[in-house]
């Protein structure tokens, strides 16, 4: 594909850039196949087996282990409880991540900004259960909350939020928050600041500026965030389990159970393949919403 | 003596090197020790490999221990089945003893082989687990049990699993995130065997009665320890062995009860596969590790779970946490448990996953 002066025609670097593509892509695209969908598959396959097809155990097909949600009506209860807890800890994290990311790309520079981010990202430095401990010292009943509000306030009741649903939220909050400020944060550094000096020209106030420009234009970096938080927060079983208390049954619980308490894989893989199956549902109907909302503008 | 100075002097003769007769003797001689060594199947680190056993069993019999190990009692089971020969002891969980002896894996116990078995507690020795058609297949070793913790000083009526429910104790309840465990309590309550219960909605509504006392589930002794230490509960199911830890290591003020129903027991018993060779020394090995001596020791120098042995748990100080927790006469009270099969043991997790909704509800 050279010319006669020994340059690259426009054809050659063309496949000469795809070829530099594929090879880059290889590695990341062979690793995710082997490691993701090969042990999906697996539990898919096993979520039609009657048991799990250890030892010499004869391979038996049902497709019973799906039926979950009828044959245990309290489910029901659990997989809502585990929704309520993905809603709580999703929209607590836009409430609070949003405004955070807005202000640090908008309003922060150089140093300052890099130390904010720094705080940011901390929680992701600690490991995960030595954080939820920490929380049940801070929560509990006569612990560091308790103990700071009586300083100021010596006649308040005592607050115990350890082993409640509060404190479940608390957790899950504190954990994945980063994720939702440095999405947020991608999108409100990219709107550009002519947008916003030509609304202000136009006579239009702070709040009106937020409403029309940058929350529309901070979506995307919203429903990322949104994705990255719910789904894991849905399946969660460490911080309900230690946090929650009486009330900390979810279906990461329920299905931790199935594997490690019943040696029921099956069971197991079958509810959270469903679990899969109402997050599909979840955000099939939410992104369809938002784009028929925002779409059009 | 004679005769034996005779051959040596006659070894030497005929050899006409002296050297060489004493290497052949020497040699003779550490032939018949390599014929006495057992091979014991055990879990690691569980009384029978503690090295100062070994020497004080090796000096007082010339009998050499070697040790394979299992990380499951699955394990365990595969081990005998595929390696026949190749153990003399094996350490079985009662629940499973007859599994094994239905396949036909151990030999039965003869009790007149073993001195120390005069003093095993009786409810523990001629336990039903153990016996297949009047025959013993195991010596019971080593046992423990899940039962009832409460505060001391605050919990002082506790006779009775029935406290669970107890509106006096309103929040002040943890429980064992575990199901075998919940449902056996529950089938205490309801008057049931713990193996077997034929009513488990009544299981269910008992457990589900607990709900304005739960505060909260553990799964660790660790988390257990520092939620007593916290403050957040008062009673409690709990294992006998970390409440003497709790007790001893965390100085947590802790009164460890046998309620009136009972509480859930385990038994570990030591048996001689019927495909070993050296039957003999096996049950010189086993009577060994029933020996008061040996197991004062140990459970003194690193902490051991109760003896079978009555003469053993007596054998220790005065001031020993054992006394107080393991008490001869809650033994007869103790619900062994026995083997689950797959369909009961998914029942029984369906009931405690049912009940815990209810909790969160």
């Amino acid at each position: 594909m050279r010319s006669e002066n020994g340059t690259l025609t426009p054809r050659g670097r063309l496949a000469r850039r795809e070829w530099t593509t594929a090879a880059l892509l290889a590695p990341a695209y062979s690793w995710l196949t082997l490691a993701v969908f090969l042990p999906l598959g697996a539990m898919l396959f096993f979520s039609f087996l009657k048991a799990a097809p250890f030892g010499a155990r004869p391979l038996q097909f049902t497709f019973d282990n799906y039926l979950a949600f009828v044959r245990r009506p309290y489910l029901i209860d659990v997989a809502w409880t585990s929704i309520q807890i993905g809603l709580w800890t999703t929209g607590l994290c836009a409430l609070v991540g949003l405004p955070a990311a807005i202000a640090l790309a908008r309003a922060t520079r150089g140093r300052s900004q890099q130390v904010l981010f720094l705080l940011i990202v901390l929680p992701f430095w600690t490991n995960g259960l030595v954080r939820v401990f920490s929380w049940t010292m801070v929560l509990r009943e006569g612990g560091v909350l308790d103990y700071a509000l009586h300083l100021v306030a010596p006649s308040a009741p005592s607050v115990a939020l350890l082993y409640s649903f509060p404190a479940i939220i608390i957790g899950l909050v504190h954990a994945y928050l980063p994720y939702m400020i440095l999405t947020c944060y991608l999108s409100a550094a990219a709107i550009d600041d002519a947008y916003i000096e030509a609304a202000r020209s136009l006579g239009a106030r702070t709040p009106m500026i937020f409403a029309k420009i940058v929350l529309p234009l901070s979506l995307p970096g919203l429903i990322s965030g949104a994705i990255l938080i719910f789904v894991p927060v849905i399946g969660s079983f460490m911080e309900p389990r230690i946090l929650g208390g009486r009330v900390g049954v979810t279906m990461g619980t329920v299905i931790e159970d199935q594997f490690v308490q019943a040696f029921n894989w099956p069971l197991g893989a079958a509810l959270s393949f469903t679990m899969l199956a109402v997050v599909l549902i979840i955000f099939g109907v939410s992104s369809r919403a938002l784009s028929a909302r925002f779409g059009a503008q | 003596m004679t005769s034996r100075l005779s051959r040596r002097t006659f070894n030497a003769l005929v050899s006409g090197v002296l050297g060489a007769g004493l290497l052949a003797t020497y040699g003779s001689r550490r032939a018949g020790a390599a014929t006495a060594e057992i091979t014991v199947l055990n879990w690691k680190g569980y009384g029978t490999d503690e090295a100062f056993a070994l020497k004080a069993f090796a000096d007082a019999t010339g009998i050499a221990v070697k040790h394979d190990y299992f990380n499951a009692e699955a394990e365990m089971l595969t081990k005998l089945r595929t390696n026949p020969g190749a153990y003399d002891v094996v350490l079985i969980n009662s629940a499973r003893t007859q599994q094994v002896q239905a396949d036909g894996l151990i030999d039965a116990i003869d009790f007149a082989a073993l001195s120390n078995a005069k003093d095993l507690a009786e409810p523990l020795r001629d336990h039903p687990n153990l016996q297949v058609d009047g025959k013993p297949y195991g010596v019971a070793w080593l046992w423990g049990m899940t039962s009832l913790a409460v505060r001391h000083g605050k919990v002082a009526d506790a006779q009775s699993w029935a406290i669970l429910s107890d509106p006096k104790y309103a929040g002040r309840l943890a429980l064992f995130d575990d199901s075998i465990t919940q449902v056996g309590i529950g089938a205490l309550l309801t008057g049931q065997d713990i193996n077997n219960p034929k009513d488990l909605k009544a299981i269910t509504a008992t457990l589900k009665a607990m709900k304005p006392n739960v505060k909260l589930m553990w799964s660790s002794e660790d988390e257990w320890n520092k939620a007593f230490a916290a403050d957040a509960f008062d009673i409690s199911d709990y294992w006998s062995g970390a409440a003497a830890r709790s007790i001893k290591l965390h100085s947590l003020p802790l009164d460890f009860i046998v309620p009136k129903e009972g509480a859930i027991g385990w038994l570990d018993t030591l048996a001689v596969p019927s495909s070993s060779t050296k039957k003999g020394a096996a049950l010189q090995f086993i009577n060994y590790m029933i020996d008061p001596k040996f197991y004062v020791t140990w459970a003194t120098q690193s902490g051991a779970p109760a003896s079978t042995n009555t003469a053993a748990m007596n054998a220790l100080p005065a001031d020993d946490l054992s006394h107080k927790i393991y008490k001869p006469e809650d033994l007869a009270k103790l619900k062994f448990m026995s083997a689950l099969s797959d369909d009961r043991r998914q029942a029984f997790n369906d009931v405690w996953d049912e009940v815990k909704a209810f909790y969160a509800k």
